[in-house]
């Protein structure tokens, strides 16, 4: 997950021939074993509950799924979840792509502790992050009573979200794109030189092309996992209905209440609101390499 | 290469000046310190904010221990499943061809980009006491959710994909010619398993038990929905913080997230000595490959 993996489908497997399926011949042992226990667990882990969600939403009967799905307060709790995790992952975008270009282009004291550092946040469990976050943004933390006085409040507010989806949402964007920027190609900034382009006019016309598409990438995933974020968020969110209240949250409140259908409708919602978006991120992904351009 | 057009123009052309590059160096800096340093140092200064004896308390506790006890059954159950999995998973993926090997591929992606919150609903909805599953299994006196069971459950789904995302590429990368090799010269399927497979991808599938250890230990809104906070008893080490920080017992809360932190530091310490070990024995392999070619083509 935290390197750019190629689509493990399109790589040719040498170990079978290119025949019909059911005469493939296969040199490698294993395929009836592998296939059978994979497709076990993935049924099992994977496959039942997702059906189950769907297959319950289904059950319940339409006005209700809808009235659960657009009641006003679900409506701001989507509002801020999309709204923040935007921002945060357009901050990302821009700040994410500027650390992977100094940690691949230029040499400072620390810089390997820093690349590892960058990886904390997948590492350190999301209610320690949002705890920490708090301890620094809350109105008597470490920044938060300098910040406060200023009229800048960051914990229970919008803003303290959008911090705690920038923490989360960071490594996606620095290693999706560190690889873009040491992959460039030398001989490309040398042609812009030769033909007598500036420094900035290589930087945006030729260098920063190139990088859009992983930027682009590293953008979709710390979006995607903003969306779904809870643990790091609601230590900082405040957690007010109609206000600070996200909508991993609602379900949980839904849930709480006893409201199953309520619950389920919001879930189903938000399980397809993801797939949508991973879907349309591979079809941009495909046409984007079809068109002839890196991913 | 062409020669640079003046000897004083040339190096400002091909890099940022330096005022700039130091510029952008401090802005990155700053942001990270910002939002990954300043957290990372509040943890450790809140859990001694109140001393030594109090931080040593906060894991004396009886629910803390019984937090940290469970957790390590968590971990010890999802982890080996996990990696079972992912070694089955990148056989098929990386060395045969099938149809519908793409959906698959994202199957095992989807707890990826499924928020835990909604994981979490699916396996109320699958063992709750209004769905059939759930009837049976009460009459059978068998608890799921709100127990144990229900919490391995959840970190399963969220630590899925790891071993098998990690694995998948490096076999695909090594290629499958030592492995025919092997079955050519006689071994059976397991001898070529043991002798060839697992020591070329130990060190990648030793990253992915690492990464899923890392998350199962610290997984939080998955389990919280199906764990139902007893304490003592179905509280893991993460829901533990959750419950003395919203006690107001900040030192012990942010002294038991200290001990969560320092396994993450670790992982991380872990993580780049294993990245390292990887490319250095793809290296290895690839002048292998060279030698092989330059010499093992004369018959």
């Amino acid at each position: 997950m935290t390197r750019s993996n190629p689509s493990p489908a399109s790589a040719p497997s040498p170990a079978t021939t290119k025949r019909g399926f059911a005469t493939q011949r296969r040199v490698l042992p294993g395929f009836a074993l592998t296939l059978g226990y994979t497709l076990f667990c993935v049924s099992l882990v994977v496959l039942l509950p997702t059906v189950v969600l769907l297959w319950k939403t289904a059950t319940y009967p339409i006005d209700a799924l809808w009235s659960a799905v657009s009641s006003p307060r679900a409506l701001a709790s989507y509002r801020l979840t999309v709204g923040a995790a935007l921002a945060a992952a357009s901050v990302n975008a821009i700040m994410g792509s500027l650390v992977a270009w100094c940690l691949v282009r230029y040499s400072f004291p620390g810089k390997r502790l820093v690349d590892s550092l960058v990886d904390l946040p997948f590492a350190l469990p999301t209610a320690i992050s949002g705890i920490a976050l708090t301890a620094v943004y809350a109105p008597t933390g470490w920044l938060g009573r300098y910040l406060e006085p200023l009229g800048v409040p960051v914990a229970f507010t919008p803003l303290g979200i959008t911090l705690a989806l920038l923490f989360v949402g960071l490594p996606f964007v620095v290693r999706a794109v560190q690889p873009a920027v040491s992959d460039l190609d030398p001989a490309m900034e040398e042609a812009a030189v030769i033909l007598g382009a500036s420094r900035a006019q290589t930087l945006f016309r030729v260098l920063l092309p190139q990088l859009l598409p992983a930027m682009f990438t590293g953008f979709t995933m710390a979006f995607a996992r903003g969306l779904g974020e809870y643990g790091s968020v609601i230590f900082i969110a405040g957690n007010m209905p109609m206000k600070t209240e996200i909508t991993s949250l609602l379900i949980i409140t839904r849930l709480e209440q006893f409201d199953y259908a309520g619950a389920t409708a919001i879930g189903a919602a938000m399980l397809l609101a993801s797939l949508g978006l991973l879907l349309s991120m591979n079809a941009l992904q495909w046409w984007w390499t079809a068109r002839g351009g890196r991913v | 290469m062409a020669e640079p057009l003046s000897p004083g123009l040339a190096p400002r052309r091909y890099t940022e000046p330096r005022w700039l590059r130091w510029l952008l160096i401090c802005i990155a800096l700053g942001f990270l310190t910002l939002v990954l340093a300043l957290p990372l140092a509040a943890v450790f200064q809140e859990a001694f904010r109140q001393g030594w004896r109090v931080y040593l308390e906060s894991f004396l506790d009886p629910s803390a221990l019984a937090a940290i006890r469970l957790t390590l059954w968590v971990t010890a159950i999802a982890v080996p499943v996990n990696a079972l999995f992912g070694i089955a998973a990148a056989w098929l993926m990386a060395r045969f061809r099938f149809r519908g090997k793409t959906l698959l591929v994202a199957l095992i992606d989807l707890p990826f980009s499924v928020s835990p919150i909604v994981a979490g609903l699916m396996l109320v909805l699958l063992f709750g006491s209004q769905s059939l599953l759930g009837n049976w299994l009460r009459e059978a006196n068998l608890q799921v959710l709100f127990a144990v069971p229900g919490i391995v459950l959840a970190t399963l789904f969220v630590t899925f994909p790891f071993v098998a995302r990690e694995l998948i590429p490096l076999m695909q990368q090594q290629g499958t010619e030592e492995e025919e090799a092997a079955l050519l010269l006689g071994a059976n399927g397991w001898q070529m398993f043991w002798r060839i497979t697992m020591p070329n991808i130990r060190w990648g599938l030793l990253y992915g038990v690492v990464l899923s250890a890392a998350r199962a230990m610290g997984e939080f809104g998955a389990v919280s929905v199906v764990s139902g906070h007893i304490r003592g008893a179905t509280n893991t080490i993460p829901l533990h913080v959750e419950i003395l920080y919203n006690d107001y017992r900040f030192s012990s809360a942010f002294a038991v997230a200290s001990l969560l932190t320092l396994l993450a530091l670790l992982s991380l310490v872990l993580k780049a000595w294993l990245e390292w070990k990887i490319t250095r024995d793809q290296d290895a392999h690839t002048r292998d490959a060279l030698d092989g070619a330059a010499t093992g083509t004369q018959p």
